[in-house]
């Protein structure tokens, strides 16, 4: 029963881990032709693990920007994963070994496809499998990325506009509800209206916390949308 | 690049994460701030889609991209499987591309 509904769960959140390994390979590129080593572009990946970050640290430094400066950007884009985290929480029990390894894994993607099921056990799944197939095809492409040096053309194959339909196919379990439609709404337009104002990658953020203020509490407690039967 | 730069990043971006999801995750947090949390995915993710159609960097730009973008919208209202919906959406940017 689990396994038949566990088996296009796991072919979409492989598939996603697949499209972000493309764009490794680009932060790879990317990385070593901003003066970093092989072995510094590789670490990045394995340690910091979050794209934002990375790509906004090397910006930074390619563009002649101190490593405090770089710091500071990247570590505001890291701070989002500590929102995702809390979001993430109630959907991940088990003991403290168990809880640190799953933070190493708490992105954009994880959270986003863990939240698009509807059934617990299904969002788990969801998480750990997007979680662990992103960290293997991020660190394979970031080596093959660092090794080539030469960069593979993702908009040729149209893959820039793979990850938004991808995400496209998650947004529709949350537009259900009201609440959620104008969730969304708020979430795009704060993002897209920022954009041009703030660092690479902040605008998610601003989105994703704005909601908050933007959409009133119900006078009736509601379940979350993602927990709302299909 | 230094290695102060990928170890300090390192740490700071797995101390949020942690902080998040073990430090303060585990603890009952107030009912209103649940509720509000529950609506943080379906902003996320609209943004995320927003992000990738219109921008590069911090530059607004309107371009294939949106096309394919708006043709993985029509696939998944009409309810076609994950897949189908990523592969259209690429298919038609690097189709329209092409015939530029």
């Amino acid at each position: 029963m689990i396994d038949q509904r566990l088996r296009p769960v796991f072919t979409t959140c492989v598939t996603l881990g697949m499209a972000v390994g493309v764009f490794a390979v680009s932060f790879g590129v990317a990385s070593v032709s901003a003066g970093a080593s092989v072995a510094q572009t590789c670490v990045m990946s394995l340690l910091v693990f979050t794209g934002a970050s990375q790509f906004s640290a090397v910006s930074v430094i390619k563009g002649g920007g101190s490593v405090g400066s770089a710091m500071g950007g990247a570590l505001l884009l890291a701070a989002r994963n500590g929102v995702f985290g809390l979001t993430m929480s109630p959907r991940i029990r088990g003991r403290l070994p168990k809880r640190l390894l799953a933070a190493q894994i708490t992105i954009d993607e994880s959270t986003a496809m863990a939240t698009a099921q509807t059934d617990p056990d299904l969002q788990r799944a969801a998480f750990w499998i997007t979680g662990v197939s992103i960290y293997v095809f991020w660190n394979l492409g970031t080596l093959i990325g660092a090794l080539a040096g030469n960069a593979i053309d993702p908009k040729k194959f149209g893959l820039d506009a793979a990850l938004p339909a991808a995400f496209v196919a998650m947004l529709v379990p949350h537009l259900r509800t009201q609440r959620g439609r104008r969730a969304a709404l708020i979430g795009a337009v704060l993002c897209v209206s920022t954009i041009p104002f703030l660092p690479i990658g902040l605008p998610i953020l601003v989105a994703s916390l704005g909601v908050l203020v933007a959409v009133p509490a119900p006078k009736q407690p509601e379940l979350p949308p993602a927990m709302l039967p299909a | 690049m230094t290695w102060g730069l990928v170890l300090g990043l390192a740490a700071g971006a797995y101390a949020f994460k942690v902080l998040g999801l073990v430090v303060i995750g585990d603890r009952p947090i107030p009912a209103m701030l649940e509720r509000c949390l529950a609506l943080i995915p379906a902003a996320l993710i609209a943004a995320i889609v927003a992000k990738d159609t219109f921008s590069i960097g911090q530059h607004l730009q309107v371009d294939a991209r949106l096309a394919g973008v708006t043709a993985a919208v029509i696939a998944a209202w009409r309810k076609a499987p994950v897949i189908v919906v990523i592969l259209v959406g690429a298919a038609v940017t690097a189709a329209l591309r092409a015939l530029r």
